[in-house]
């Protein structure tokens, strides 16, 4: 029950399908392509999210279920994407 | 009438190839954009009018607002700024009916540009299996385009979109367009609107995702199935292979076999036949390479593999798509750099190219054979390994460290220190069409050979006249080839080569192998005065080499060949898939580079031992 709390977390913290909702997106550096292409791709604000596997070493790279779509980030990618559970 | 110029433009997955295909069927050309090394895909087709419509296959792009030179092309045509390039007629969108959250968000820039386009609404045979309800004069209300469902893997799936072109494409006109509200915003209103979509996944992806990307039988899964490609590469084509190569030496005996003695009869028979044989004998390999990797791709499986080994390929300096193209390169590195053009980022395709050559190819098979028989005893050790089966190992292991090795160079090494992006959509799975494979064999066989077979030829046939001329002089005694350019090239790099032990026997049949590696083996028996088929040559040879050359020689010349980019096909396809002569010139120096100071070790170091 922990978003009764409010709890905030990025998305490479999420743990594998837990459902949660994307708030926003953050650029790593001032002009950040990455950041920029994730929000192309569909992580903007209020898009259900989840992490639906993880790479068989060190958790490397995510899974990420976005709409109809899937996605492989990499850790430092997913950093960047802004959470809260559903 | 005159043609009209259709561009297929849509986000990478969305059929728009299999779309293409069915459209154009075989009546396709490929070939490089000016100055890119990204694809250009043009074809035709008459409509029952008897309209005549040119067709471009454009990049798939997830946003006009370009990361990849793919990206770029796809953008600089829509808005017809590419120059040489006219612009297009009309601009058909691909998207993905089971996939439009995210595909119309690509729908709504492209709009954006004012251009005349119309939405072909693909996969709808899947949309439907799925329960995914999509109210067509809805969404064409929403977009202010005209929508057409297309089927691009079923014949005539396309039917409609070709009669829709047929009938509208002189009177498209580009409709007014909202440019200032939030394209997600859009998608979403559009989406409540016209569509119904009864869970977010295709529920046989999910469990084959379950099995296939699980960490143990992911793995496993993956080993089983690089090890079954990896054994058909070998095992299939070498009956293809031998038949070729018997082929090319048949058709050249027969054709030599009419023509006088003499230096017309050596060019065409030592020249043209045998560097036609050398090159054309890859074929079958590269075909049935390139089977397996476009059935991986089209099923969907490609991207898991990359998923899965992402990790360690990253450590490394490479992505977890390098793996195919590595892993092609140990049959022949010519497919694996064409291979390469699944990797999206340009600096981590540079890098797989780079050290797709220090894989061990087959063709370097023919030399470690020589020279492992010769002067490695046939010895067990520890009772269970065979002392030459280590050695042979040894050298494929020096070269998968190497490839490492030198990839986390260059990722030491270069300025633009900026975050490698994966960002890699893994699509749903697929059932390969038989239609799009065969398509894109043809297209990978067409390209090597009309592309490399010309360098390869013209190299050849230099390297001919190099160990033809000049002509020994009356009363010769050593072999023709030693008083040739070759062989006085030969004797000079002697003083290069004598610090890691090649005597000017091995400096001379460097030369010659300059075409491919096993020609090294051909060529050694030349200047050893030699005559026969090749095995009888290779017999006699370890024989010969044996007796005359130390076994820090041979250590050393094993080295050299762990490394050494003695393979023209390699730097020829290194310059067609790079479009740059310097990267061949970076490409050859640092393996010869490495090759000399590898050999110089080896060479030093077992002598001391000695």
């Amino acid at each position: 029950m922990l978003f009764v709390f409010g709890f905030f977390v990025n998305l490479s913290e999420l743990s594998p399908f837990t459902p949660a909702v994307i708030d926003d997106v953050a650029n790593a550096a001032g002009d950040d392509p990455i950041a920029k292409r994730l929000r192309e791709l569909g992580f903007v604000n209020g898009e259900p999210v989840r992490i639906v596997a993880r790479g068989p070493i060190g958790g490397d790279p995510l899974l990420v279920q976005i709409g109809f779509t899937r996605f492989a980030l990499r850790r430092a990618e997913a950093q960047r994407v802004h959470i809260h559970l559903a | 009438m005159s043609d009209s110029l259709i561009a297929l433009v849509g986000n990478p997955n969305c059929g728009k190839t299999a779309l293409f295909n069915q459209l154009t069927g075989s009546r396709q050309k490929v070939a490089n954009y000016a100055g890119v090394t990204v694809e250009r895909k043009e074809g035709r087709f008459t409509a029952p009018s008897g309209r005549l419509f040119k067709l471009l296959d454009l990049p798939g792009a997830y946003s006009l607002e370009a990361t990849s030179p793919d990206e770029v092309v796809t953008r600089d045509i829509c808005l017809g700024r590419l120059p040489g390039e006219a612009e297009p007629d009309l601009i058909v969108c691909v998207a993905d009916a089971t996939n439009l959250r995210l595909h119309l968000r690509f729908v709504l820039e492209v709009k954006r540009l004012g251009k005349p386009m119309v939405l072909a609404l693909n996969m709808m045979d899947a949309a439907r299996r799925r329960g995914i309800k999509i109210d067509r004069a809805e969404l064409q209300r929403q977009l202010g385009m005209d929508v057409i469902e297309t089927v691009a893997i079923k014949t005539g799936g396309a039917q409609a979109l070709v009669e829709h072109l047929d009938k509208t494409v002189d009177t498209q006109r580009a409709q007014p367009f909202d440019l200032d509200a939030d394209p997600h915003l859009v998608v979403r209103r559009i989406l409540a609107a016209a569509v119904t979509m009864p869970s977010a996944t295709d529920a046989l992806d999910d469990r084959i995702d379950r099995v296939v990307l699980h960490p143990v039988f992911g793995l496993a899964i993956l080993a089983v199935v690089m090890f079954f490609i990896f054994q058909a590469v070998f095992s299939w084509a070498a009956p293809l292979m031998d038949g070729i190569s018997a082929g090319v030496t048949a058709l050249g005996a027969s054709v030599t076999g009419v023509m006088p003695d003499g230096l017309l009869r050596s060019l065409i028979g030592d020249g043209i036949f045998a560097g036609l044989g050398s090159v054309l004998v890859f074929l079958p390999q590269i075909l049935i390479l390139f089977l397996f990797i476009l059935v991986l791709e089209e099923s969907g499986y490609l991207p898991r593999a990359a998923f899965l080994l992402d990790r360690i390929m990253f450590k490394a300096g490479l992505t977890g798509r390098s793996f195919i193209p590595l892993l092609s390169s140990f049959a022949c590195a010519i497919p694996g750099i064409m291979a390469t053009r699944t990797i999206q980022d340009p600096r981590d395709r540079l890098t797989t190219i780079l050290v797709a050559p220090l894989m061990t190819c087959s063709a370097r098979l023919p030399v470690y054979t020589l020279l492992i028989a010769a002067f490695i005893p046939e010895r067990t050790v520890w009772n269970l390994f065979n002392l030459q089966g280590i050695v042979l190992f040894i050298l494929y292991v020096a070269g998968i460290v190497s490839a490492f090795a030198v990839a986390s160079f260059i990722k030491w090494m270069r300025k633009d220190k900026s975050e490698h992006a994966l960002l890699m959509e893994l699509p749903s799975y697929r059932m390969p069409s038989p239609r799009n494979i065969a398509i894109g064999l043809w297209e990978r066989a067409l390209i090597f050979l009309r592309r490399v077979t010309t360098i390869i030829l013209s190299v050849t046939i230099l390297l001919w006249f190099l160990s033809t001329f000049p002509a020994p002089p009356e009363g010769a005694t050593l072999p023709a080839i030693d008083y040739s350019l070759a062989g006085r090239i030969g004797h000079l790099l002697e003083y290069v080569f004598a610090p890691i032990g090649f005597n000017w026997q091995i400096c001379v049949a460097l030369i010659p192998g300059m075409a491919a590696r096993e020609v090294a083996v051909s060529a050694l028996g030349t200047v050893y005065a030699m005559s026969g088929s090749e095995d009888a040559i290779a017999t006699q040879l370890g024989q010969a080499i044996a007796a005359q050359w130390s076994l820090a020689t041979a250590l050393s010349l094993l080295a050299w060949y762990v490394f050494a980019p003695q393979c023209m096909s390699t730097l020829a396809v290194i310059r067609r898939e790079t479009n740059s002569w310097r990267t061949v010139a970076i490409a050859a120096g640092y393996l010869f580079a490495l090759a000399y100071l590898a050999s110089l070790l080896t060479y030093q170091i077992a002598r001391a031992l000695s």
